[in-house]
């Protein structure tokens, strides 16, 4: 049984790969059809709508409404989402220092400079 | 009881103000990190207790002889409802203010604690959807981005190194090692904690210049403690293509470049000419170059004598306080 953390991320990749939205039936014969590391086959529909809400809680997925079954969609592309990451690596707010340790902290224009003419590149 | 109180406001002033200013000028924390490290939450740790201290033997002094039987006074006026007529309204408000700073100082470090979690979690997830575990080294994750990033995610068990594919690329074989030692060395040697600890230190007392110093000056000592982990496992010249790299984002186009005929004489380092930067010297930030121009120009670390006066300089400065508090007789 794959654990909560993967069939998110199993979710996810199936949202960012479709432009459409999609309902949670589709979404789980999908998941089943590919029977990766996610394990989408033994799924029940339940389990489906409970990643689904999760995902939606952290505002990955937005759910429209209007019609019955509700469809879901990616609220960001993966390509935005990963600029975020990186922002978040590569930021400078304040307590970003105690979060996370970076090898090389953030470097000014001049440092960088620096860095090139030492590298000779 | 009255001197000690003066004696410890005196010892706050200084910690606060000409002390972390000082160190943070000195040039030996370079060459004994370790040391240095030491000094630091000595200084913080007495800073806080002399300053808490200073406030309540000063409110304390009608009450009693020292901080204990002060304590008990206090308690009977406060719970046994015995008269506070020998309390002056300064003695009040001396007591409240030192109440009051322990109750921020120790909600802060609590609030700052919990924020950093909470970025830790947040980024966990992002990592969750967009890392995937790297085949070759353990407890680590890549992700899919071309800017050459890598840093650690501590979280005991689940600590985790990240890199993104566009270090992996950058990078030889021996460089990436270099970076995975001084990340793991973050994590081995418990580095969040302190930066957990002087991150709060600064949120509490933003307007005192100690905790600005004294932050600045331990995201450094930690980068050393980490470089002089990884140089155990790497040469120098590898390490310093490492930061190069990493810090400017580009690699030159092949492995010729200013190091290499630098790199063949590991001996001589010192002629290495380019690091004579602004921002190198005086108070700012020695940030990459600065750890650079350490790395370029190696010196011996402190003789032992000095580094075991150092530490005992620390103990000191966590004795006097806290006698100071107990036993203030000592004094007369």
């Amino acid at each position: 049984m794959a654990t909560l953390g993967e069939l998110e991320r199993a979710m996810m990749d199936l949202l960012w790969e479709s432009d459409e939205a999609a309902t949670a039936n589709e979404l789980r014969e999908k998941l089943a059809q590919r029977g990766d590391s996610a394990d989408g086959k033994g799924l029940a529909v339940t389990t489906v709508l409970t990643v689904l809400s999760r995902l939606e809680k952290k505002s990955l997925v937005q759910r429209e409404r209007d019609i019955r079954p509700h469809r879901y969609r990616a609220v960001t592309t993966r390509a935005e989402h990963t600029a975020e990451l990186m922002h978040e690596a590569l930021g400078t707010a304040n307590d970003r220092e105690a979060v996370l340790a970076r090898f090389v902290g953030s470097v000014s224009d001049t440092e960088a400079e620096m860095l090139r003419r030492l590298l000779g590149a | 009881m009255f001197w000690a109180s003066y004696a410890l406001a005196a010892l706050a002033i200084v910690l606060a103000w000409p002390v972390p200013v000082i160190l943070s000028r000195a040039k030996w924390p370079a060459r004994s990190p370790f040391t240095a490290m030491v000094l630091w939450q000595a200084i913080a740790l007495a800073g806080g207790l002399s300053m808490i201290g200073a406030m309540l033997t000063w409110g304390l002094e009608p009450l009693g002889n020292n901080l204990l039987d002060g304590l008990d006074g206090l308690r009977r006026i406060l719970v046994d409802g015995a008269p506070a007529s020998t309390l002056g309204l300064v003695h009040v408000f001396a007591l409240s203010a030192a109440m009051l700073l322990g109750a921020h100082l120790v909600f802060t470090l609590l609030l700052t604690y919990y924020r950093i979690l909470r970025g830790r979690h947040r980024h966990r997830d992002m990592l969750n959807l967009l890392s995937s575990p790297s085949a070759d080294t353990p407890a680590t994750l890549v992700i899919q981005h071309p800017t050459p990033v890598a840093y650690c995610l501590p979280g005991g068990a689940r600590s985790v190194t990240v890199l993104s594919d566009g270090l992996l690329n950058m990078l030889s074989k021996e460089e990436l090692s270099a970076v995975l030692t001084h990340e793991r060395a973050h994590l081995a040697q418990h580095h969040h904690l302190l930066l957990w600890a002087f991150a709060a230190w600064r949120a509490a007392l933003p307007w005192l210049p100690t905790s600005l110093l004294a932050q600045r000056s331990v995201n450094e000592l930690i980068e050393m403690l980490a470089d002089d982990e990884a140089l155990g496992e790497v040469d120098r010249m590898t390490l310093v293509r490492a930061v190069a790299i990493v810090g400017s984002g580009t690699r030159p186009a092949d492995t010729s470049g200013v190091l290499k005929p630098l790199a063949a004489q590991p001996d001589r380092p010192r002629e290495y000419p380019p690091l004579t930067l602004p921002g190198a010297e005086g108070s700012e930030p020695l940030g990459t170059a600065g750890r650079l121009s350490r790395l370029l120009t190696p010196q011996p670390p402190l003789p032992r004598w000095q580094q075991w006066a150092v530490l005992c300089l620390s103990i000191l400065l966590l004795a006097v306080p806290t006698t100071l508090l107990i036993a203030p007789g000592l004094l007369d």
